[in-house]
């Protein structure tokens, strides 16, 4: 029989579109990462496709409104990280933004969170009806 | 003459404006528009802009930093000027990588390497 799975450390919370907030959940979740003993590079990587998804929620989603928040839950093993970014719009089409890395979108100023979020991370999927998004990192087994 | 606000420290030397970010990160929305107000005041203000964007101190930056960077190399490139990017980490060269804007920028080690570029 093999080791028992470790622990998952688990967070949400309700978060507005202010630094203070962000940051402080920012920090959480790097000190969660780092206890499950991710690396440097998966801490910046994580912290990207949070930081990308909940610009998506307050601008996109919440319509820059500062009274609306994002809800944020994660959940982290020693294996995965599972994080879920819950806006308080009505959701939109991912398929409906434009590849920003084609030759004609590359001096187009936005459009580039989501394929952030898509690079970094081993899954990004928005759920119906498009106002949550999930984005699951998989550590590589060596 | 070096002028220091809160996100930008903003240097000319031999026509060459180099614009230094304070912070390790550039995340914050109001942050980066106040940057990009900054960078676009300098830029309108030459009359043929030749500019070094150094990030010597930033370890994150998110998408909508790399907007306001698009945005202030079509005002350089309006106004017939050059840009250049220097001192960029290796995780956040990755980022410029991902999203083919190393193709978009012309990007150097060193900010001496940059400054050079353009004399």
């Amino acid at each position: 029989m093999g080791a028992s799975p470790a622990k998952a450390s688990q967070w949400s919370g309700k978060l507005h579109p202010r630094r203070d907030e962000v940051e402080a959940a920012q920090v959480l979740l790097a000190g969660a990462l780092t206890a499950h003993n991710f690396d440097e590079a998966i801490c910046f990587a994580v912290r990207l496709a949070l930081e990308e998804a909940l610009v998506n929620a307050f601008r996109h989603g919440n319509r820059d409104d500062p009274t609306k928040h994002a809800l944020v839950d994660w959940s982290i093993t020693d294996d995965e990280v599972t994080i879920q970014v819950t806006d308080q719009g009505s959701g939109f089409d991912p398929g409906s933004v434009p590849d920003p890395t084609a030759e004609e979108n590359l001096e187009i100023p936005s459009g580039r969170g989501i394929m952030l979020m898509r690079a970094y991370m081993t899954e990004v999927e928005h759920l119906a009806p498009g106002n949550m998004v999930r984005l699951v990192y998989r550590r590589k087994q060596s | 003459m070096s002028k220091e606000q809160s996100q930008l420290r903003v240097t000319d030397l031999d026509g060459v404006t180099r614009f230094e970010f304070v912070d390790r990160d550039i995340l914050d929305e109001a942050s980066i528009r106040s940057i990009g107000e900054e960078m676009l005041t300098r830029i309108e203000a030459a009359a043929k802009p030749r500019v070094v964007i150094t990030f010597q101190n930033v370890e994150h930056l998110s998408s909508a930093a790399l907007g306001t960077l698009i945005t202030v190399s079509s005002a350089v490139k309006k106004k017939g000027g050059q840009l250049c990017l220097s001192d960029i980490k290796p995780s956040i060269l990755e980022v410029f990588r991902i999203t083919k804007l190393n193709r978009v920028f012309t990007i150097h080690p060193t900010a001496a390497e940059a400054v050079k570029s353009l004399a």
